[in-house]
């Protein structure tokens, strides 16, 4: 599903961000991604939505490609790679339904099928009473749910997440990681980025560990993911 | 397009303008304030350009042919100009008519004093072709070719109304697409500036856009349809304006100022508008579509 092959990535010259990173993702896994701050596990997000274009080696996602996809294909590719932030990055003057609803608009999607699949999304991240309600009248927590069901909304295989729990307490950190959990039990390819070390060791997934822009360490903790 | 994403997109377009009210609120009234000058200055021209055509219609080239001349010579000469293309008509007038002419101009309600030299016109030799022009400006050469003819004694026109007019058209010619030139950049310049500073304000929007997979093309339209609708209300408003203004000066003239609409024909407001609206609208909106366009390839990246 998701393969770097000697992966590197320096934003100007001097130490790489990433630096010979090669990794492999099934379809189906859930993985954990951890690190210092600065050790490059953002740059490793961007990359795979091709925000940012390696300095070298080659990066394979559904079997293409990246390298080969042109600029006007991007939006296409991208498609297929939902992503939540540490910040949500919701749209503040928009309610619950359209922050959804927009990620289908934005690909076209007719307004009957938007209507049927936004109330799914809502009720999987539970948040089916707050429709109406806008971001700053919601918790971290209830944010973050939005901004998953954003990503999910036009079923991607493929759900990025960098620090999705960085700003949540503990309680909703748990409630958000469960979810992801949920999300990938019905087969959708999750990683995640975090510095929560606690849900880590407890949810027993795989776990790339970053240095420096280099992988350090990548372990099977748990029974589910054995490969 | 989809519809649905036709409406949407729209309906982002009308957000932007809102939002952004008082750039959108000066972007309009300037590009207004444009179309109302160049809708003025386009009525002014319409009508002059009538008036320069009543004029033209009465200015004559007159031929006089050379002393004994017979009257086959005299009907190759007319063959000869009918064929020239500046010539839109021509009327042969004989001795007995141009002394008719004469006497009814000048010797008006005493016509029988006229009837008196019937026998020995005065203008014995007077008769000639008066030939109307397609355009004033072919003038001076038909005059050259018509002198040059054999059996041609004189010929007579009026060289300072033809200069006249024609200097005149071309000086409105070059005033109007100065006009439209100076036009053009002020009000692409302040559309740009109000597409600019939506794009500002909606930067995260649009980053989130495009993480999300939308398509250069969905980020730009709401951009574009904000360009068009400015331009587009920006030449309607002085239109409806124009529309009223003119109408009612040409009754208010015709009222007031009897001798002045004997001498000026106005053109019938419908006249002028029939143009005048679809050059306004598609100057207004490719305006809008211009400064939208260029501004979003600077700053939009898509
Ligand atoms: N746009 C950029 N321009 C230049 N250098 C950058 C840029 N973005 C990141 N870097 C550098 O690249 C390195 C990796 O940054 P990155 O954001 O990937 O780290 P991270 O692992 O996500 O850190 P954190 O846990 O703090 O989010 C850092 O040294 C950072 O300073
Ligand atoms: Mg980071």
């Amino acid at each position: 599903m998701i393969t770097l092959e000697h992966v590197s990535k320096a934003y100007k010259a001097g130490i790489p961000a990433l630096n010979d990173v090669s990794l492999h993702i099934d379809k189906g896994e859930f993985v954990f991604v951890v690190g210092d701050s600065g050790s490059g596990k953002s740059t490793l997000i961007k990359l795979l939505l091709k925000e940012l274009e390696p300095t070298e080696g080659k990066i394979i996602i559904n079997g293409k490609s990246l390298g080969a996809i042109k600029r006007k294909q991007i939006p296409k590719f991208r498609r297929n790679v939902g992503v939540v932030f540490q910040d949500f990055r919701l749209l503040k003057d928009r309610d619950v339904y359209e922050n959804i609803a927009f990620a289908q608009r934005v690909i076209a999607t007719p307004t009957k099928k938007i209507k049927r699949r936004v109330p799914v999304m809502l009720s999987m991240v539970g948040l089916a009473a707050k429709y109406k309600s806008y971001p700053r009248q919601l918790s971290g927590g209830e944010q973050q749910r939005v901004a998953i069901a954003r990503a999910l909304v036009n079923e991607p295989k493929i759900l990025l997440a960098d620090e999705p729990t960085g700003n949540l307490d503990n309680h909703n950190a748990w409630d958000i990681m469960k979810l992801l959990d949920e999300i990938n039990q019905r087969g959708t390819t999750v990683l995640v980025v975090t510095h929560n070390l606690e849900i880590v060791k407890a949810m027993k997934k795989r776990v790339i560990t970053m240095k420096k822009g280099v992988v350090v360490s990548d372990e099977r903790m748990g029974d589910d993911d054995a490969v | 397009m989809r519809f649905s994403t036709f409406v949407y997109t729209f309906k982002q377009g009308v957000k932007n303008i809102w939002r952004n009210k008082i750039f959108s609120l000066a972007s309009i009234a300037t590009m207004s304030a444009c179309i109302f000058l160049f809708g003025l200055f386009y009525a002014v021209v319409m009508n002059f350009q009538n008036i320069v055509k009543e004029v033209e219609s009465g200015v004559a080239v007159t031929v006089f042919f050379e002393e004994g001349i017979g009257a086959e010579r005299i009907e190759e000469i007319g063959d000869i100009i009918s064929k020239r293309t500046e010539v839109a008509d021509m009327r042969y007038v004989s001795a007995d008519e141009a002394w008719e002419e004469f006497g009814e101009i000048y010797f008006e309600g005493a016509e029988d004093m006229v009837e008196g030299f019937e026998t020995d016109n005065p203008l014995a030799e007077s008769s000639h072709y008066e030939i109307y022009l397609n355009d004033v400006s072919q003038q001076s050469n038909l005059v050259t070719y018509l002198e040059s003819v054999e059996g041609v004694r004189e010929v007579r026109s009026s060289d300072l109304a033809a200069n006249v007019l024609t200097d005149f058209n071309r000086l409105i010619g070059y005033v109007s697409v100065g006009i439209i030139l100076i036009l053009l950049c002020v009000a692409i310049f302040l559309i740009s500036n109000t597409v600019t500073t939506g794009i500002s304000v909606r930067r995260e929007e649009i980053a989130i856009m495009k993480l999300i997979g939308a398509t250069d093309y969905f980020v730009r339209s709401p951009f574009i349809v904000e360009g068009i609708l400015i331009g587009l209300i920006g030449s309607a408003l002085p239109l409806v304006l124009l529309y009223f203004m003119y109408s009612r000066l040409i009754v208010y003239v015709a009222d007031k100022f009897i001798w002045l609409s004997n001498m000026l024909h106005f053109l019938p407001v419908n006249e002028v508008f029939k143009t005048l609206v679809p050059v306004a609208l598609i100057l207004g909106v490719g305006i809008g579509f211009l400064g939208s366009r260029l501004t979003i390839r600077k700053h939009l990246n898509v």
